[in-house]
């Protein structure tokens, strides 16, 4: 797959990840550019976070067996990468913002406490630096009388409070790329654009990457540079933002994007049935069985991902 | 209605599966059966009259005469064991419905109370369960004297606080659904209420709670014995011979290690059982899983 | 949360209430007239009626209870008829102490060996380790200690004459020996308890694990060892604190046990021996001590919930 710069900070080739017998990945490629956002779009069950989260190596090879190659600028192959190497990129180069900042917050710990720990240890401030630091974060986020916040236990705190300091501590070490799973999801409407336009913000200021795990088309054109369109584990559409919604390929985007059109809601969950299940997956084209205009030998054979103007597509008969 | 309809085949279904799918609830209840088997037909099967002392053969060690050898007074163990595993049994059924049934009213009383009478009877529990069951068994044992009838008794006394307070849990739940809507009825209605929705809905978890504290009340019985404060010699308690059998250890080890493998066998396989009942029926259980 | 606190005390005491209620008529259903006790087997009527004067047992019950709940609290716990001793000292200050002793080693032992043996188990889940585990908690949870106790006297104290199997040796007058006479008994009494923290660790902690938080700790880089040790410990602290206090019975009565098989002169042993010498009085101080020691660690338990679990603590 094409990339909008020659150098990708992070190329994801061939990602493919099973959980017992079911393909939940199945052979995903993705490429980033330094300074780029990404926004990862589809169904629930697409095995949007699943990337996310397979990426940012928090996935126990008793969980899950993963294969294919994803190269992250300056280290090499992350999935061939020991434990200990993980655990220094995660939190330095490599962040991640959670759907659910109430639940991802550990209860008994201070606000304070989980934000200048990761400070102390990354970047090795004593006591003093880290909490002034934290202060600053809090502050730069959003947070008002940030100081006293930093005592106060999560469950202390709004729900978009609670984001609000999960971004300050993805961001707390200046990461070269954040994931954003669904950050939003939990969060009220009229919150939700707050915090997205809060996390493009922060990252462009420190000219960080981005990777939006988002359900919402709409939001994602308007706020990534490019979109990934991926249906049970596959890409079937990749390319920037304004050109997939504009003149979507796929039938699956055209899908996606009459649901938008139609019912301008938020949600993402096309008529004609859903995702089938694992047993009764096709082995070609997993959107075969929901396809419009499949063909015979779609349900057989797998599309190839196909580079055409910086634009990829995987469909033997696209419109 | 119409819930209960749809969930009572489900649960049939589960139940005729339940040996095949918990293969250690099997066997648990395979030794235990064993045991009640042996217990029951004792006469038939122990080989020697489990009084009987053979002078000629005291202390013998495990052989082909005595399998599992003989005491200090010659009597074979391994009859003692089979005679013993009735006391053991009996004295645990037993003292377990009089703990059930105890629990069972003082539970509905303070279910169904409310005020100060509630506060008084949930203290009272309270109070009770203070008192780890031996140590409360020992101070009824010191008011009533030892014997088999004695140590059922105190024994059942001393476990109705943990049937108390899990029955007065369960009539609170259902209280909350049912009185809700009886609110305005009195007297023989609400006599009614009770008699056909809670009890049943708390006969059910009791009986689970009956399953699992037999091995309790066995224990502390033969606890009570092994204290030389429960059972009177000769009769052929498990812990009375642990007990007997303690000073001789160093020569005769399989004077406490017979009874006591018997004992530490019965209580692992009620044990398996229980955990397999309750994982099974246990509502909080189930839906945590 | 003051309120709360308040309510909560208040129930104690009147828990301790019923508890005095109860040892008070323990001594008054015993069978036998103490005054026959006390005066033996030879006595004339009017002794008979200066004693019971004396005793004040002429005065109607709850006189004779408010008298015997001062004399209680004061530490006037009577005299043993037939030790002739302070029941008091005899009690509180002689066998307590080698009991609290047995306890608390045990205690220690079950929470340093249980819970690590938990946290293995949690982690390496669903491997032979975690299955060697279960069955070890199983049966370990099934076992009679006082056979247990048997077992391992006749193991380490008899076969390799390792340990010693008996006698109690202060640890605060010599705290190495203290300790090496203590090794068999406080595995004996810990062997449940730490059967018990191994289930409960693994069980809490297993569901710990799974929470988003665990991933977000490991998402911003925290190593493997202080995301299971500091941020899963942490979550299930009050589960464990909670356990441990409800089963401080189950100890205290284990206590009772291991004291008669390892002859230690503690209170369980002071307990069984007074029944088999009818000393109610005795009895009775063994009963009070337990109870409200049970009663007053839960009361601890209750009012420590919002020092472990901050979500518990006012906004």
């Amino acid at each position: 797959m094409q990339t909008s710069t020659a150098d990708p900070l992070l190329s994801v080739s061939g990602l493919t990840l099973h959980r017992g017998a079911r393909r939940i990945l199945d052979g995903v490629d993705l490429s980033l550019g330094r300074g780029e956002t990404l926004a990862l779009v589809g169904e629930s069950g697409a095995g949007k976070s699943t990337i996310a989260v397979a990426l940012m190596g928090l996935l126990r090879p008793s969980e899950a067996r993963i294969e294919g190659r994803a190269e992250l600028a300056g280290e090499g192959d992350l999935f061939g990468l020991p434990e200990r190497r993980w655990s220094g990129l995660r939190g330095g180069r490599l962040a991640m913002v959670f759907q659910d900042a109430g639940a991802a917050l550990n209860p008994c710990f201070t606000v304070g406490s989980q934000l200048t720990s990761v400070l102390r240890r990354k970047l090795g401030l004593g006591r003093a630096a880290a909490r002034a630091r934290a202060v600053e974060l809090l502050d730069s986020v959003g947070i008002n009388d940030a100081a006293a916040r930093l005592s106060a236990y999560p469950h202390q705190l709004s729900g978009g409070m609670q984001q609000r300091v999960m971004v300050a501590i993805a961001l707390a070490c200046n990461p070269d790329l954040l994931f954003a799973d669904e950050p939003t999801s939990a969060l009220d409407v009229t919150i939700q654009a707050q915090i997205v336009r809060l996390i493009l913000d922060q990252t462009r200021a420190r000219g960080a990457s981005c990777i939006f795990v988002l359900h919402d088309l709409a939001l994602a054109s308007q706020s990534c540079d490019r979109i990934v369109v991926l249906y049970a584990g596959q890409v079937m559409e990749a390319g920037s933002s304004a050109e997939v919604l504009k003149a979507p390929r796929h039938p699956y985007t055209r899908l996606l994007k009459s649901c938008v059109l139609e019912i301008g809601t938020a949600r993402l969950e096309p008529p004609a049935g859903g995702v089938p299940p694992w047993e009764e997956m096709p082995a070609g084209c997993r959107f075969a069985s929901r396809c419009p205009r499949a063909l015979p030998r779609c349900a057989g054979e797998k599309p190839p991902l196909t580079q055409e103007g910086g634009r990829a597509l995987a469909c033997w008969n696209p419109e | 209605m119409t819930d209960t309809a749809t969930v009572a085949p489900r649960a049939r279904r589960r139940s005729t599966s339940m040996l095949r799918r918990r293969p250690f609830f099997t066997l648990g209840l395979a030794v235990a059966l064993a045991f009640a088997l042996a217990a029951i037909f004792a006469p038939y099967v122990a080989p020697y009259d489990p009084t009987f002392q053979d002078i000629e053969f005291m202390m013998t060690g495990p052989g082909a005469q005595h399998w599992l050898g003989t005491d200090s007074y010659g009597q074979d163990i391994l009859s003692r064991i089979i005679f013993g595993a009735r006391y053991a049994l009996a004295i645990g059924l037993c003292s377990v419905a009089i703990g059930a049934l105890g629990g069972l009213v003082i539970g509905l009383a303070a279910g169904l109370s409310d005020g100060l009478v509630e506060w008084l009877l949930m203290r009272l529990i309270d109070s009770i369960l203070a008192m780890p069951s031996l140590i409360m068994a020992v101070a009824f044992i010191a008011i009533l004297g030892q014997g088999v009838d004695k140590v059922i008794i105190a024994v059942g006394i001393a476990m109705i606080g943990p049937f108390a307070r899990t029955v007065r849990a369960d009539v609170m739940q259902v209280r909350v659904q049912l009185f809700v809507e009886a609110a305005g009825l009195m007297g023989v209605a609400r006599l009614r209420i009770i008699w056909r929705h809670i009890l049943p809905n708390v006969v059910y978890p009791l009986a689970v709670q009956v399953t699992i504290r037999i091995s309790e009340a066995i224990l502390v019985s033969s606890s009570l014995s092994f204290l030389g404060i429960g059972v009177t010699p000769p009769t052929p308690d498990w812990g009375l011979m642990i007990a007997e059998g303690r000073g001789f250890v160093s020569f005769a080890a399989w004077m406490s290690g017979m009874p006591g493998a018997a004992l530490a066998i019965l209580l692992i396989a009620l044990s398996l059982v229980g955990d397999g009942i309750r994982e099974e029926f246990d509502p909080k259980l189930r839906d945590g899983a | 949360m003051l309120l709360m606190a308040l309510k909560k005390v208040l129930q104690t005491v009147f828990v301790l209430f019923i508890v005095s209620v109860a040892s008070f008529s323990l001594l008054k259903l015993a069978p036998g007239d103490p005054v026959e006790i006390m005066l033996g087997s030879e006595y004339s009527a009017e002794a008979h009626a200066a004693l019971v004067r004396q005793l004040g047992l002429d005065q109607p019950l709850v006189t004779q209870y408010l008298d015997w709940l001062g004399n209680f609290v004061t530490g006037d716990w009577g005299t043993s008829y037939i030790a002739r001793a302070d029941i008091f000292t005899y009690a509180f200050v002689e066998a307590l102490p080698v009991t609290l002793t047995l306890a608390a080693f045990s205690l220690g032992l079950a929470v340093v060996l249980g819970v690590p043996l938990g946290v293995l188990s949690a982690v390496k889940k669903d491997t032979a380790w975690d299955a060697g585990a279960a069955v070890f908690a199983l049966t370990g949870t099934a076992f009679p200690s006082f056979f247990l106790g048997i077992l391992l006297i006749w193991v380490f104290g008899v076969k390799f004459g390792l340990f010693p199997v008996m006698g109690f040796v202060p640890p605060w007058e010599d705290f190495w020996g203290g300790l090496y006479h203590m090794i068999l008994p406080a595995l004996t009494l810990s062997t449940y308890f730490i059967a018990m923290i191994v289930r409960l660790t693994r069980a809490t902690l297993v569901e710990v694990l799974a929470q988003p938080y665990i991933a977000a700790a490991r998402a911003r880089g925290e190593p493997g060892w202080r995301v299971v040790w500091v941020h899963g410990l942490r979550n299930i602290a009050m589960p464990l604190v909670t356990i441990i206090g409800l089963q401080l019975g189950t100890l205290l009565q284990g206590a009772v046990l291991t004291e008669t098989v390892f002859s230690l002169p503690g209170a369980g042993q002071m307990i069984t021996s007074a029944v088999l010498g009818r000393e109610y009085g005795v009895v009775q101080a063994g009963v009070v001590m337990t109870a409200t020691l049970f009663v007053l660690v839960n009361l601890a338990v209750d009012l420590a919930y919002p020092f472990l679990d901050p979500r518990l603590r006012p906004r």
